[in-house]
């Protein structure tokens, strides 16, 4: 066999996601011994072992059922979990953790079919992965076959490329190429589909394989000349707004993004997938834009004459109206994906490249620019933004009703693990205060499922981070509705050894649903209400679930907060345990509601600081 | 090969692209896939062999302004087997459809089926006491005006090709002097 895993492998991602200087781990880096009249099983382990997977994360069946003998032997170590979206989320969390390909493995028929959501997600938020399902025997395709789902078909429009194997000689080139397409260009899912009579061939296998992609080839070099053209729109600009997203995170940029924010001295926001590029305490960081962002971010990119979009897509959430959407801006439009420029926002000077070299040029031809002389001055722009973030600062009402403060348990989560932490969160109300209240200071430490909006993403991701960051403190911060769909994989955690925490932000509700139907649907709560109640409504006092006695079944440590006194003792104490998962349900009130906001489809014009609250901006326009 | 959607012959956003792909199965579900879901509007597709036998020829004909048009091109390009697209368009192109058609011809109208063919260049393959089957090939512009005169007489059934096309002139979408692809980094 080849050599043995390094040790500190993850310490390694650990650092590359750190250090300015690390670059990732070649693919192919690992040399493998040939072998051969091995099983096309064999060759699949011995594939994924010579590209350099630490850990596989799955649930075997019928027809993967091969892959998984050699694997027993294998030092690519199986994570047993409990759902294969758990599988999936936490191949996602481990990726965006470590930067490294995240791998997952099922069967077939359900078992792929439950990859389903994960790869969708990945694929919104460009994450690497790469999914192997066992198909059911080449002879039985298409034949409705018992447990046979034709997940290649299934999967074409929520993968970046997928595979159904037919020959077991070209087990190692897929794994090759798969691994190639999830980790190059602008990042995504790749799913290797194996019959099961592909993977009990005999066979033999060679590493390196030959990888056959003819149609493949990413523009990572940006063009000089676009880039000066950028340069000069950039010092020219009197209100420029650097628009960062999760690109930067993707192409490890955020130490080049850091250069040139210095150097333009422009306002900076990151989007929700981009928190933690740019550290939130920088003056120069106006925070989140988009629905739910602040009113500086939201106002400047509205305001702005020169939009530096950085590895972002214009997103509905980030753009609210696209007619209304910064009027007067031109935009400089950098991203890996040529597709994404111009796509929902003409690109006056379009980049294709890489964040991480448009971005390091992008400073060295504005040198040049600020040499010849040409340095904007943004007092006046900062006046502007200054003014705004002083008069409407991110905030919130303490409950009336004496009920603890979701935003306030999650401000003192944040204080508390610090910027060193990592968070996961699901989606909804309290995905976006984890968003606002916490300050994110570094890259790879905020974990959401930002595109596809996946409820359940928070317990199965961290997870995965944890295994990929051991040496990290992980958090999911999730809502009680969230939490009901994937907790299970707390089992796995405890079982394997994966210390997560987890705080359950448990108002009874569907809470961002609930905030809807309080603002859009006269407070009609439709099928929101998650807790117990009688038959007027209220409240009932038993809880279902108990989410202490829950995680206690689950085999972690349950601890409960009830009020604001109690918030920082009982964070502590979890922050004190670091041998078994820990689930803390802070039960919250059921009113408080996320804001700023802009409502769906509104201009962002038309943002609201708190409800009711309309900012003035007044006519003092630099 | 081909499928054929809803027709618009001589609209003004017709565009023509010839996209060289991989000769891979999947391909042809992966390309239809991404029009219907990123709801591009495909008029017609036909897919056939190449000179090159590891690749296929696309040529596919899209309903868009240009602004869609271009997203079309870069989706396109972003599909792993899609190796080269170049759009041809009317004037340095050579379109061409297929048509095969069984048109009524009782003995009282058969002379003027057989002059309307002879008329459009269009053969006569198949023929019995009450039919006519013809066939003919052409531009979508030409074959649309000989159905336009022959359903008076009454079009028992018909079947018709996707566009495939070639450019004009010396130069090849594969191999030295290629065509220039559309491009993919603006």
């Amino acid at each position: 066999m080849s050599t043995t895993p390094s040790e500190s492998a993850t310490r390694e991602a650990a650092a590359a996601l750190t250090g300015v200087e690390t670059t990732a781990r070649s693919l192919a880096e690992s040399a493998a011994e040939p072998a051969t009249g091995i099983t096309g099983a064999q060759s699949l382990v011995r594939s994924l072992e010579a590209v350099g997977v630490e850990v596989v994360f799955g649930i075997p069946g019928g027809a993967i059922l091969p892959a998984y003998d050699p694997l027993f032997d294998s030092r690519v170590r199986h994570v047993l979990v409990r759902h294969e979206q758990g599988a999936g989320h936490a191949a996602t969390g481990y990726a965006q953790a470590t930067g490294r390909v995240g791998v997952c493995i099922a069967t077939s028929g359900p078992g792929a079919t439950n990859l389903v959501t994960p790869l969708a997600d990945a694929y919104m938020d460009s994450v690497p992965m790469v999914a192997i399902t066992g198909q059911v025997p080449s002879a039985a395709i298409g034949t409705d076959a018992f447990q046979e789902a034709d997940i290649r078909g299934i999967t074409m429009p929520v993968t970046k490329h997928n595979f159904l194997v037919t020959d077991p000689a070209s087990i190692p080139q897929r794994i090759a190429e798969a691994f190639h397409l999830a980790s190059t260009g602008r990042p995504g899912p790749v799913l290797v589909d194996i019959p099961k009579d592909v993977l009990q061939a005999t066979t033999d296998f060679a590493w390196p394989p030959r990888m056959d992609l003819p149609g493949y080839k990413p523009t990572t070099r940006p063009h000089g000349k676009q880039v000066r053209e950028a340069a000069a729109l950039i010092a020219g600009a009197r209100r420029p707004v650097l628009y960062v997203g999760g690109g930067v995170l993707k192409a490890r940029a955020t130490e080049e993004l850091a250069e040139l924010a210095a150097l333009t001295g422009a306002p900076v926001v990151t989007t929700l997938m981009a928190r933690g590029a740019f550290p939130d305490s920088s003056p120069q960081h106006l925070g989140m834009p988009g629905m739910h962002g602040t009113v500086a971010a939201v106002t400047a990119l509205q305001k702005a004459d020169v939009l530096v979009a950085l590895g972002a897509r214009f997103d509905d959430r980030v753009t609210g109206q696209l007619a209304t959407f910064a009027p007067g801006a031109l935009v400089v439009h950098a991203d890996i994906d040529p597709a994404e420029i111009g796509k929902n926002r003409k690109a006056d000077v379009p980049i294709v490249g890489d964040a991480r070299e448009t971005i390091a040029e992008l400073v060295t031809a504005l040198r040049a620019e600020h040499e010849a002389g040409r340095t904007p001055d943004l007092a006046a722009w900062w006046e502007q933004l200054d003014d705004w973030r002083t008069r409407y600062p991110l905030g919130y009402d303490e409950p009336e009703d004496g009920s603890l403060s979701p935003q306030y348990v999650i401000e003192r989560l944040g204080t508390i693990a610090g910027p060193d932490a990592i968070y996961t969160s699901g989606v909804g109300q309290h995905q976006m205060w984890a968003a606002q209240f916490i300050r994110y200071e570094k890259p790879g430490t905020w974990l959401n499922s930002g595109g596809l909006g996946t409820m359940g993403y928070a317990v199965p991701a961290a997870m995965g981070a944890k295994y990929g960051r051991p040496e990290a403190t992980v958090w999911a911060i999730d809502g009680d509705g969230c939490f009901q769909m994937t907790n299970q994989e707390l089992a796995t955690c405890a079982i394997e050894g994966i210390p997560v925490k987890v705080a359950v932000i448990n108002n009874g509700n569907l809470g961002m649903v609930r905030q809807w139907q309080t603002l859009f649907y006269e407070g009609r709560y439709s099928n929101t209400r998650l807790h117990a109640r009688n038959a007027d409504g209220t409240p009932k006092a038993v809880r279902i679930p108990d989410f202490v006695a829950l995680a206690e079944a689950l085999g972690c440590v349950g601890l409960r907060c009830e009020s604001k006194d109690d918030v920082d003792s009982v964070i502590e104490k979890a922050m004190a345990i670091t041998d078994a998962p820990v689930v803390i349900d802070f039960v919250v009130g059921a009113d408080a509601q996320v804001w700023p906001m802009v409502a769906a489809g509104a201009s962002n014009d038309d943002i609201l600081a708190a409800r009711g609250l309309r900012p003035v901006f007044g006519d003092n326009q630099v | 090969m081909a499928i054929r959607f809803e027709r618009n012959v001589g609209h003004m956003t017709r565009h023509t692209l010839s996209v060289l792909v991989e000769n891979k199965s999947g391909v042809l579900a992966r390309v239809s896939a991404l029009f219907s879901r990123r709801a591009f509007n495909i008029e017609s597709l036909a897919v056939g062999p190449t000179e090159n036998p590891d690749l296929s020829r696309m040529t596919i004909v899209v309903d868009a302004e240009s602004a869609p048009l271009e997203q079309v091109t870069k989706q396109l390009n972003k599909l792993i087997e899609v190796i080269k697209i170049v759009e041809l368009d009317g004037g340095a192109a050579v379109q061409r459809e297929l048509l095969l058609v069984k048109v009524r011809a009782p003995l009282a109208d058969r002379t003027t089926v057989l002059q309307t063919a002879e008329l459009f260049r269009a053969r006569v393959v198949d023929v019995n006491t009450d039919t006519v089957t013809l066939e003919a090939t052409g531009t979508p512009d030409k074959l649309q005006a000989l159905l336009a005169v022959l359903a008076p007489l009454g079009i028992k059934e018909m079947a018709q090709s996707g566009t495939v096309a070639l450019g004009r002139g010396p130069r090849s979408m594969s191999g030295a002097g290629t065509l220039r692809p559309v491009d993919r980094t603006a």
